[in-house]
């Protein structure tokens, strides 16, 4: 593979140099680090990444190719990947192409050769920064100059740009219950992981109005996962409010959880670094067990503001001390910080979707 | 859960003397296992027969015994000593041996001691293949065709169903010995026997060969809550046919998915979950077929394995420690993370860097007449091995073969070939296409000496696919050493 040199410039004027592969382009965005170990194609297309570039810690990417099974949306969202290594020889059974080709398909930037040790270091010390990547070729003071006029992920609503445009319909089995789902950027392993239950979901855009999802006449509410910041999502929190008055079931993962909370008179704040990757233990406070999770936000509930006359803590993660889950005290709310959907990361708590439909079907 | 107080005296079961295939694994185990246990304030009682190692230094237990590990010595401490409990499971193949002997003379009963770590039913569950067969297809995960025999005409009947190769495992016995793969009738029958002999069961398990799938280990622990974590994963760079002890391994795993890999990992919750260990750690072994993905469990060790000196020295997270505060009651959750000291050691170690192991053999030292001495099958013959760090595969590779005392300086270029480049690339092409047939045919056979022989093949422009068909060694592997290959071409092209 011929190797085209770029460059990786962060919003605090450091440069990191190394090598273009996947779609050439220049390309910005808030850059965030994930810890995983493998799963690299369902993070480059979880929506929730979008407008953000992604590192990865661990510093062979590429070893499996990409396949038609690792896919969470219909395109790669990520503004770009950085990588220590690029690996383009890669070897396994499901695999169809290689990463370079699959990002170049995506129009998706990567960069490898990066010294990803260090660069995360700097994240983690001076939290989420705006970086670029770019041919090395173009100057660098351009790049900075653009890099400064790119709006920061505080106040962003970035759920717009991944929603559905139209509302759509999927059907598992001989359904008997009917899920309304919102779409603030739905990952694919969360349809995945419903339609193994007797269901007929109908997945709505973002902004549509909660009295469309009642005419569908639901028996249960889910909530999605998505980028951005929640409080820039008020739509979403007022719609939230709306059903959970309503009375039916209500489930929300990541972004979903953070709405709900909001709905539920809490609020949310911006984590340094946030929390990427597929290792991050977290406690059931309703079993005492620890589930290792797949985690992916940037922003968190604050425990102290939730109400705990109605609200019960459900889940806190044992690195940080950060919510991870609540559930309504009277009213059949649930909802979780973190992805029990996995699609990377470890299959712990699936039971959570066991749950819901246990809400559901009382 | 608070650690256990109506324990107040421990007996730890060392591992004995150093034989291929349990060696200073077990010492480094075992020492930290009694720190661990004095650390709560335990009274630590060890037996081990070999005064070459820390822990029988005299201020490591609270009393010593240089023994032999039999019942008879063990039962004569029990006496001594009275330990209200046994820990066996840091001491290898030869501690659990020793403590299902102990079980089985009644002699844990007559003195009231208790096994901690692991429990008897758990030991047979995962120690007698039937039982494990048995347990892994109740939770629906698939084992390796196969059959116990225990006279070679049960066998042969067998091998008349599903032909040849099969593979020969005797139970119950170190580093596999007395297995071996058979190719034919002949040497069949000559493994069976000898299986037997070996067994002190005169049991012998006969099975579908996986040679040439790929394999991995998952080093795993679970509390006395259910708690379950993956310490490490682990990788094999030689495919199945090769005992795990003589093979180059990696960690993480390169080559799996995250799909694929979460499979093995639901799959080893489950293992450990019906096997029943429920306070400690254990080594779970998988086979994975390379055309399709289809997922064999090969076996589980109730105890802290060879790998865990690996994997805990690879992710820094100490898994015969932590095994041994499960063991007195501890949950994960409570004992906190040696390198952050805040946070809890419930979790999964990442790491953002290769780990190679590679096994160091000496044949010159135990000389044979037999020239397939050296040839690597089901059991053991390694007596040591390096491991490295590098921030890429390439790296920790070169950095392990240096690590070994053999002499080199890394992957070839060292000057120090059976074959040098100047030779193999100086050859016409008609006598090159001869080497590479010759080259490839000794790859066919695992020996100690054939990743020098990979680099052969390549400078004699074998193709990946031809070294892969040959070996079976995963094709991601090969192109790392084909990059490390290709930049010594690169820098014979320079001139001083």
């Amino acid at each position: 593979m011929e190797k085209k040199k770029g460059k990786l410039i962060l919003e605090n004027g450091v440069v990191f140099e190394g090598s273009l592969f996947g779609y050439e382009q220049t390309s910005v965005g808030e850059v965030v680090f994930n810890t995983s170990l493998s799963g690299y194609q369902e993070i480059i297309t979880d929506p929730s990444y979008y407008g953000q570039i992604v590192i990865m810690t661990y510093p062979l990417i590429g070893n499996y190719g990409t396949n038609e099974i690792d896919i969470e949306s219909e395109k790669v969202q990520v503004k770009g990947l950085v990588v220590g290594n690029y690996e383009n020889d890669w070897s396994n059974f499901d695999g169809i192409n290689s990463l370079d080709e699959y990002l170049k398909i995506n129009k998706t930037i990567g960069i490898s050769g990066i010294d990803t040790r260090a660069l995360t270091k700097m994240i983690r010390s001076e939290g989420a920064m705006r970086g670029i990547i770019a041919d090395d070729l173009i100057n660098e003071k351009e790049l900075l100059a653009g890099l400064n006029e790119a709006p920061v992920m505080a106040g962003l609503d970035l759920v717009k740009f991944v929603t559905t445009k139209k509302s759509y319909v999927m059907r598992s089995g001989n359904p008997e219950y009917r899920i309304a789902f919102y779409d603030f950027g739905i990952k694919q392993n969360i349809l995945r992981e419903f339609l193994k239950y007797n269901v007929e979901i109908k997945v709505f855009s973002a902004g549509t109005d909660y009295t469309e999802l009642l005419d569908y006449k639901p028996h249960g509410i889910f909530l999605s996962n998505g980028p951005g910041d929640p409080e820039a999502v008020m739509y979403g929190i007022e719609n939230a409010k709306n059903l959970i008055d309503k009375k039916i079931p209500v489930f929300g993962i990541c972004l979903g959880h953070q709405l709900i909370a909001q709905a539920l008179g809490g609020k949310t704040y911006k984590l340094k670094f946030g929390h990427r990757g597929g290792n991050h233990p977290v406690k059931n406070h309703l079993t005492n067990k620890i589930e290792i999770t797949s985690q992916n936000h940037g922003f968190a509930v604050d425990t102290d503001s939730l109400n705990k006359d109605i609200i019960d803590i459900t889940h806190t993660n044992l690195y940080d001390g950060t919510n991870e889950g609540l559930r309504h005290k009277k009213l059949p709310v649930m909802s979780v910080q973190y992805h029990p959907e996995a699609s990377p990361g470890p299959n712990d708590s699936k039971y959570l979707f066991d749950d819901f439909m246990k809400m559901v079907k009382n | 859960m608070p650690k256990r107080t109506d324990l107040k005296t421990i007996l730890i079961i060392g591992s004995g003397p150093i034989v291929i295939g349990q060696a200073c694994e077990f010492d480094y185990s075992g020492t930290q296992a009694v720190k661990a246990l004095k650390e709560e304030g335990y009274r630590v009682v060890l037996i081990n027969s070999n005064p070459a190692t820390i822990m029988t230094d005299p201020e490591i237990a609270d009393a010593t015994y240089i023994e032999p590990i039999t019942s008879y010595y063990i039962e004569k401490i029990i006496q001594k000593e009275k330990p209200d409990a046994i820990l066996p499971t840091m001491g290898g193949q030869t501690a659990l041996n020793a403590a299902m002997d102990l079980y089985e003379k009644g002699i844990l009963k007559k003195y009231n001691v208790e096994l901690i770590g692991a429990k008897v039913d758990s030991i047979k569950k995962a120690e007698s293949r039937e039982l494990f067969h048995d347990a892994m297809i109740k939770i629906g995960l698939e084992v390796a065709k196969g059959k116990f025999i225990h006279k070679f005409s049960e066998a042969k009947e067998f091998a008349e169903e599903t032909g040849f190769p099969i593979i020969i495992r005797p139970s119950f016995t170190l580093g596999g010995t007395g297995g071996g793969i058979a190719y034919n009738i002949e040497e069949f029958e000559s493994l069976v026997n000898r299986g037997l002999d070996a067994s002190p069961t005169t049991e012998v398990l006969i099975e579908e060969s996986l040679i040439g799938w790929k394999e991995f280990e998952l080093e795993v622990m679970r509390d006395v809550n259910d708690n379950f974590v993956v310490i490490c994963s682990i990788e094999n760079f030689d495919p199945m046919g090769v005992h795990t002890g003589d093979s180059i391994t990696v960690a993480p795993s390169q080559t799996l998915s995250d799909k694929q890999y979460q499979e093995l990992r639901d799959a080893a919750k489950k293992i450990i979950s019906e096997i029943g260990v429920e306070t400690g750690g254990s080594n779970i072994q998988f086979s994975v077929n390379p055309e399709n993905g289809r997922v064999i469990v090969i076996e589980m060790n109730p105890r802290v394995s060879r790998s865990s000196a690996l994997a805990s020295k690879a992710t820094g997270f100490p898994i015969a420690k932590i095994a041994a505060k499960l063991a007195v009651g501890y949950t994960l959750d409570e004992i906190p993370n040696d390198i952050t000291k805040t946070t809890p050691s419930c979790f999964e170690p990442v790491i953002d860097y290769v780990v190679v192991k590679i096994p160091r053999w000496d044949f010159d030292k135990f000389r044979s007449t037999n020239p397939d001495n050296d040839v690597l099958g089901v059991q053991m013959k390694s007596v040591g091995e390096v491991m490295s760090f590098g921030r890429n595969f390439k790296e920790a590779f070169q950095k392990a073969i240096r690590s070994l005392e053999l002499g080199r300086s890394g992957f070839g270029a060292d000057g120090k070939d059976v074959f040098s480049y100047e030779y193999l690339t100086s050859l016409s092409e008609e006598e090159k296409s001869g080497l590479k047939l010759k080259v490839l045919m000794k790859l066919q056979t695992p020996r100690s000496d054939n990743i020098f022989y990979l680099r052969y093949a390549m400078l004699l422009d074998a193709s990946i696919d031809e070294i892969y068909n040959t070996t079976k060694i995963d094709k991601w592997f090969l192109n790392q050493l084909r990059e490390i290959v290709e930049i010594e071409k690169e820098l014979y092209g320079y001139e001083l």
